[in-house]
């Protein structure tokens, strides 16, 4: 059983590992520090609203890209959608994406676009996974007792 | 009260109400406790009519018991939303007697000078950059303190 100190130095590992790699950015941090007593659950719960929003989201890109003639004027509103969203949160990864994958409907590339959607759905599990993770860690910490560090 | 009381010195005071305009829920929640972090109180609208409702513009408001709607101190809009866009509710604030002294910011995640201009020019106090930092709020805060209309003062803009 890890003690609460081992467990607060994962969570910072971990969130600074997140970074390092590009999956969250300066976005995330701000987040977090808006997180307080009277806010406790703050993250998680704007977090859970970006899940939510971005599974329909790619749900209708889904659709949209299937159709017999793609209209493409709305699979670049859902992913000017996803691109806000994601940036709102701070998944940096999957707002990159989404820049490449308006290029390609402007181009009405159907196939560039087919193959940002694979992208983009792959970088949102991958990010989705990573904040489950962190999340665990911190209901990890606070079941021990401890509080979450505070990350600068 | 005399000309030289300071704006915002009466701790008791109501605290500024921001209109937060947004048609994505991740973005009002977020802005949403930029602001109340910032000692504002919130409303959130998902869209330009909801908004026009709220601030007593609604279709309805000659009927409406609460027409003169909520006193609203500062809007802020998302520039892209579907229907009304930020800059259409802009305008309809802009044009109404009842609140076009309502300062109106723009939040836009893209930087195209023509739309920035655009909103400008019709009357945005303010056109920024999403996603939104506490900075910018903080910014914004303070700002507010010297444009709160008092009663027999002029409103003093930027």
């Amino acid at each position: 059983m890890a003690s609460v100190p081992q467990l607060q130095r994962q969570f910072i590992e971990y969130t600074t590992s997140l970074h390092n790699e590009g999956y969250l950015d300066d976005q995330f941090s701000q987040l977090q520090k808006l997180q307080d007593e009277s806010n406790p659950d703050f993250v998680v719960e704007v977090v859970s609203l970006y899940f939510e929003d971005s599974e329909k989201l790619l749900n209708n890109l889904a659709t949209a890209l299937q159709q017999k003639s793609v209209d493409y004027k709305q699979v670049d509103s859902h992913v000017h959608q996803f691109k806000g969203s994601s940036s709102s949160i701070g998944a940096q990864r999957v707002a990159s994406v989404c820049v490449h994958f308006r290029n390609f409907c402007e181009e009405k590339n159907l196939e560039g676009c087919l193959r940002c959607l694979q992208q983009v759905k792959q970088e949102y599990i991958l990010v989705r996974n990573k904040l489950e993770a962190l999340f665990g860690l911190e209901q990890q910490i606070l079941q021990a007792g401890g509080s979450i560090p505070m990350m600068e | 009260m005399d000309s030289s009381t300071k704006v915002g010195m009466k701790e008791e005071e109501e605290r500024p109400h921001v209109l937060v305009v947004d048609d994505s829920l991740v973005d009002r929640k977020i802005m949403e406790r930029l602001f109340t972090n910032s000692a504002c109180k919130v409303t959130t609208a998902e869209n330009g009519q909801k908004a026009l409702e709220l601030l007593g513009q609604g279709e309805d408001k000659h009927n409406n018991i609460n027409h003169q709607g909520l006193k609203i101190n500062l809007v802020v809009t998302d520039y892209c939303m579907p229907g009304m866009t930020g800059y259409d509710l802009l305008k309809k604030v802009k044009e109404s007697c009842d609140i076009k002294e309502i300062p109106v910011i723009i939040v836009s995640s893209e930087n195209v000078p023509t739309r920035i201009e655009k909103c400008l020019k019709e009357g945005a106090q303010e056109f920024i950059l999403k996603p939104l930092k506490q900075s910018d709020v903080k910014k914004l805060r303070c700002q507010m303190q010297f444009t709160q209309p008092m009663k027999g003062r002029l409103c003093m803009g930027r």
